[in-house]
């Protein structure tokens, strides 16, 4: 069985992510999103462009819940994210995956521990997460690697671990916050062809990224956020 | 706009198997975590032990008392002190005729002969007594009460009838020293109440300030387990099973401390008590003080928690 099989119980209609005339402001006063409309369909691959500041970690935080929009609406998966009560959260975290430029590893656990978090946060058997565990190690090609702590891995296989930490639950969605901000051009094109890979198998996936080389040797729609709006979307324009 | 009629439920596990298992799992990885540093969780543990060491000890202290004094309460006597006029076979005859009252057990005579050999044998004044001409001790009739006279009031009023006697200088009961005692227990009792509660706050902020720290200290991991789903309740539990391991060991300690306490002091009230030609020896640790430390101890160790959990978890939100 595939390791991202089955993900992704779509509702024929609904898209995956929906942004409903979002904005973002902060208690500075800053806005970070300003009238925000985006559809992505179930098991679409997006780029999300734009300038440091234009509102792309803001896009992802509004997704994860990290944050709440202050005006219109944000639905994943069918849900609607305003009306979701603060006990519901964690739920819905774990069915949007997230991968942090910074890895957000703990480093006082190996690389099976740090991967089989989600797992064990959502009760999961021994046995089933062993195997889920493995499987995701071998999906990064990191098999060899479990049972060494993650300060000993280099940026590209930090950048693995927390990759195969984000898709180990089988998520529906995964997002991905400057991914390969520190890796040289070859690791940061296989991080992406990763994420070609988990996508091929119905994973939604939203990258934030502004190396724009890389992501235009993928045919994969580009979200381009400046100032907090939609500057260009190529599935548009298309 | 299409919508879904009704968002999807999210899943949560209802089993109690498996959520008995997950407790289980969590409170030896809490005690785990703790045995990894085991000096710092010694101390702890040792501040709230002799916290709850304190009230229990002091409430076995005065139940000890309690029950010697009790042990004495049955045999309350009253000793009738005779003029100095009255000589040996007035005082016997005096002794007679008190035996003949329906209230009372068993009279003693004490001649003053006897009482000047007793009071040179007990009181170590035996050559001071050598340099008075005479005799300055009076003849004493010990009278025990009959059993059904019972309670300090019904004694006294049987002393103030003898008090009457020509021959009787003075009816003295012995029993208010007891009742002295019984209330001076009564008011170190209550003092003990008041310590109980406040040595109870202190173990409360201890463990509070501990799990604190503890709290911050795995910011970052808390921050990563909510990224990835962890409920509130899973984030809590780990920091609650240290506060009831606290509790526990902290329980621990506080009984070997009264234990080995008990076991210092047998010693010297057994020579104690021999002074006294008593058998009296301590009682073993009450069952209250047992209970409490037992429960009290790991109760507090999770409210203390409880209290630094509710307070600082909420503050950590991933970014």
């Amino acid at each position: 069985m595939p390791l991202l099989a089955a993900v992704a119980q779509t509702h024929d209609t609904e898209p995956m992510i929906r942004f409903d005339n979002v904005a973002k402001r902060y208690a500075t006063g800053h806005e970070g999103l300003s009238g925000v409309d985006l559809h992505l369909e179930p098991g679409e691959m997006a780029f999300l462009t734009g300038h440091s500041g234009a509102g792309k970690s803001t896009l992802l935080r509004l997704i994860g819940l990290l944050e709440r929009a202050t005006r219109g609406q944000v639905w994943v998966n069918g849900r609607n994210l305003n009306k979701l009560k603060a006990r519901d959260i964690p739920y819905h975290r774990r069915e949007v995956g997230m991968i942090f430029q910074d890895h957000r590893l703990l480093h006082d656990r190996t690389v099976f521990d740090n991967i089989a978090l989600p797992l064990v946060v959502a009760g999961m058997g021994h046995a089933e997460i062993n195997r889920r565990v493995r499987a995701a190690l071998d999906k990064v090609s990191l098999l060899k690697k479990e049972k060494v702590y993650p300060i000993t891995l280099s940026g590209g296989e930090q950048q693995r671990v927390g990759i195969a930490r984000a898709l180990v639950s089988k998520p529906p969605v995964l997002l991905a916050d400057e991914p390969t901000g520190n890796l040289d051009p070859e690791l940061s094109r296989e991080i992406m062809e990763l994420f070609v890979q988990f996508n091929q198998v119905g994973v939604t996936l939203l990258i934030a990224t502004h190396d724009v080389d890389l992501i235009n040797s993928f045919d994969k729609r580009i979200i381009n956020l400046r100032n907090g709006r939609v500057a260009a979307d190529s599935a548009e324009t298309e | 706009m299409a919508r879904t009629p009704k968002p999807p439920k999210f899943q949560r596990n209802r089993n109690p198997v498996t959520w008995a298992l997950r407790h289980a799992q969590m409170s030896l990885s809490s005690l785990g975590r703790l045995s990894r540093s085991p000096i710092s969780t010694l101390m702890t543990a040792a501040v709230i032990g002799i916290a709850l060491a304190m009230p229990s000890g002091l409430h076995l202290l005065v139940d000890n008392v309690r029950q010697l004094s009790s042990s004495w309460d049955g045999s309350a006597s009253v000793s009738l002190f005779l003029n100095e006029d009255v000589s040996d076979e007035q005082a016997e005859a005096v002794r007679r005729q008190v035996a003949l009252r329906p209230d009372v057990a068993e009279t003693r005579l004490i001649d003053r002969t006897q009482a000047l050999e007793e009071f040179r044998g007990l009181s170590g004044f035996g050559q001071a007594i050598e340099l008075l001409d005479q005799n300055p001790l009076p003849a004493v009739v010990v009278v025990r009460p009959r059993a059904d006279v019972q309670g300090a009031a019904a004694v006294s009023r049987m002393a103030q009838e003898l008090q009457t006697y020509r021959e009787i200088e003075l009816a003295q009961v012995d029993l208010q020293w007891v009742e002295r005692l019984s209330a001076i227990t009564g008011t170190i009792e209550r003092g003990v109440v008041i310590l109980a509660v406040l040595l109870s706050g202190a173990v409360l902020l201890i463990v509070g300030n501990t799990i604190r720290l503890e709290i911050q200290g795995r910011h970052s991991e808390i921050e990563i387990v909510k990224l990835v789903g962890g409920t509130d309740a899973f984030i809590r539990r780990p920091f609650l099973y240290e506060g009831i391991w606290y509790g526990l060991l902290g329980a621990a300690i506080a009984l070997s401390l009264v234990l080995s306490s008990l076991y210092l002091l047998d010693g010297p009230v057994k020579h104690l008590a021999g002074l006294y030609e008593s058998q009296f020896s301590l009682a073993v640790i009450d069952p209250l003080s047992l209970f409490g430390m037992v429960f009290g101890g790991p109760l507090l160790g999770l409210a203390g928690a409880w209290l630094a959990v509710s307070r600082h978890l909420a503050d950590i939100q991933p970014e």
